[in-house]
């Protein structure tokens, strides 16, 4: 295939890969996106099959058959209250491929058309030493982000005195070494930048505490683009590039959008510390503050006989699984003629729009969920709230105590509804550490369960009534 | 006498180190003049997919805000799978017919890029394939 028609076909994979992201601006539009993405990528990988040095085809069948294989029956074995960890170790992958391929391009630079070994351009050494270490950072950063969701270590953040001392100073010796490699091109010298990185990557994600994972799995998700990028770059490839850009600024994005979600900087994100997965005790509610406690059938009750309900779902109610059982109950308010709809906090789950993907597992249809901005104003005409599984979304202290933790965090406004429901294993304050005052309100029932089992009852009782 | 004459010689020899200078001076300009427009049409090509790099981080940027927000979790696995078109550079890598480390490096970046692009794209059609429309 000659030059110009490749880079033309890569144009058209890129464009492609744009229509990808466009198709989700709507559910409606969002599985032909997921076509487009796949025809582009088969562009891709065909034109680049057809290149003139690419003349043996085994190994690359041998490898696309396993890893297809490989990919195939774990998307199709995954829950979907896993996905965060999922995301996080598919941006590892693309992390280790990264320096798979910056490696492949140092040893054989010919084949790639940047010089010849011992005598590759300066650019290009640039371009992939950034590459090189930017796939690192975020191979092993997604592997310590996929182990602390897995729970295979604890969520907790590890802070120790002189940490950002030290990845400053690493970081310097990153830069250092990767202009010694423009001087002096050694083997050594590359698989250096390569365990360096490797170390920075571990070193920013541990002091990160799990309740912030979603800001963690957007950074990873942009680095794996940026890591992408540098590779287009010591390819000339521009779908690499542009493909890179997309993905990086996307991530950059939804890590903006969480940011915002719990008003925290960035840097105040990365820094780290903040939030364990074990939330201290914090403040224990004190004795003279009466909480008004229900049954499955007040709360029954209280629904059967209201004009309009909304359910608050957070991601306790995906780790208690009651999502389907929550659902079962929708359906049978919504056969009396009651109004349901749901109201999603952009922070309610592991990953952006994470709880959106669990509602839609469990077949509640999407135009009854709503995110904050649009829905937060019906709380005021709405007769019940139903919250359950979330807590520090829905504390009201965020508006009104400047001393407060959560302070100027976006909170949906629940409090503005005539009964608030609020299903909750106990009194015990949310990962922040903040005991929520929605607890002793007048209006506010109490109801003591493990989420499930409530919206089992629930529904049990609705039936009788 | 001598001695003038030795003098003049030396203002001679002088003259002739100092037009030998210039010439070496002009000589190295031209040389560097080389180099950077050898350097220049390196970076032309830089330049070219740096324009790219910028006009798609904008492209990026507009199209990933039209997103709903209730499609964030499939926006970040296409995203993952798309960004496997590095498999790309692994295909070159593991193409000559001669093994090398080079080849085994890009045997092992395809298999990787191929996990992803399976699993990121199948994972994206399971998840969007869930959000129905009320009945």
């Amino acid at each position: 295939m000659s030059e110009n028609l490749s880079a033309f076909a890569y144009l058209i994979a890129s464009v492609c890969f744009i229509m990808a992201l466009r198709g989700l601006s709507s559910p409606r539009t969002a599985r032909m996106g997921n076509i487009y993405g796949i025809v582009g990528m088969v562009i891709a990988v065909v034109t680049t099959l057809a290149a003139p040095n690419v003349l043996s085809f085994t190994m690359i069948l041998l490898g696309m058959v396993i890893g297809g294989a490989i990919g195939t029956v774990i998307a199709l074995k995954i829950e979907m209250t896993a996905l965060p960890q999922l995301v996080a170790a598919f941006h590892s992958l693309v992390g280790l491929a990264a320096v798979f391929v910056a490696a492949a391009a140092f040893y054989e630079p010919a084949a790639y058309g940047i010089g010849v070994a011992g005598d590759i351009a300066v650019a290009s050494l640039v371009e992939m030493s950034i590459g090189t270490a930017i796939g690192a950072i975020t191979f092993t950063g997604s592997i310590v982000a996929f182990a602390k969701l897995q729970g295979l270590v604890s969520g907790a953040p590890v802070v120790f005195s002189g940490q950002h001392a030290l990845n400053a100073f690493l970081g310097l010796l990153l830069i250092g070494l990767v202009v010694w490699l423009c001087g002096e091109e050694s083997k050594m010298l590359f698989w250096a930048i390569v365990l360096l990185s490797g170390a920075i990557g571990l070193l920013i994600i541990i002091p990160i505490g799990g309740a912030d994972m979603p800001v963690v799995i957007s950074m990873l998700n942009s680095y794996s683009g940026w890591a992408a990028c540098g590779i287009g770059f010591t390819l000339s490839n521009p779908a690499l590039i542009v493909t890179g850009a997309l993905v990086g600024s996307s991530g950059a994005i939804l890590s903006y959008i969480m940011c915002k979600g719990m008003n925290r900087s960035f840097f105040n994100v990365i820094l780290g510390g903040f939030g364990g997965e074990d939330a201290t005790a914090g403040i224990v509610a004190e004795g003279d503050k009466t909480v008004r406690q229900g049954s499955a059938d007040d709360a029954a009750f209280i629904m059967k006989n209201a004009g309009s309900v909304i359910i608050v779902p957070g991601y306790g109610m995906a780790v208690a699984q009651a999502q389907h059982a929550l659902r079962e109950m929708a359906e049978i308010l919504k056969a009396e003629g009651i109004k349901v709809s749901y109201a999603i906090h952009p922070v309610a789950g592991r990953m952006p729009g994470h709880m959106n993907v669990l509602l839609a597992e469990a077949n509640v249809p999407y135009d009854e969920v709503f995110e904050l901005d649009s829905i937060n104003r019906d709380f005021a005409s709405t007769d019940v709230a139903f919250v359950i599984g979330a807590n520090d979304v829905t504390n009201p202290v965020a508006k009104t105590d400047p001393t407060s933790p959560i302070y100027g965090m976006p909170i949906l406004d629940v409090e503005n509804a005539g009964t608030v429901l609020f299903v909750k294993r106990s009194l015990s304050p949310g990962y922040a550490g903040v005991d929520n005052v929605l607890f002793y309100r007048d209006n506010t029932m109490m109801l003591f369960d493990d989420a499930k089992a409530m919206c089992e009852g629930i529904v049990n009782a609705l039936g009788e009534m | 006498m001598e001695t003038e004459k030795l003098v003049e010689q030396a203002a001679g020899v002088a003259k002739g180190a100092k037009a030998l200078a210039t010439e070496a001076e002009s000589l190295l300009a031209q040389v560097s003049n080389l180099k950077m427009q050898v350097a220049a049409g390196g970076t032309d090509t830089f330049v070219f997919y740096f324009m790219v790099f910028v006009l798609a981080i904008f492209v990026g940027y507009y199209v990933v805000w039209s997103v709903t927000p209730a499609l964030h979790s499939p926006l970040m696995s296409v995203t993952n799978a798309i960004s496997s078109v590095i498999i790309v550079g692994a295909l070159i890598a593991a193409g000559p017919v001669d093994m090398s480390f080079s080849k085994a490096f890009g045997f092992i970046a395809v298999i990787l890029a191929s996990i992803n692009i399976f699993g990121g794209f199948i994972v994206s059609q399971r998840m969007l394939s869930m959000f129905k429309k009320k009945k």
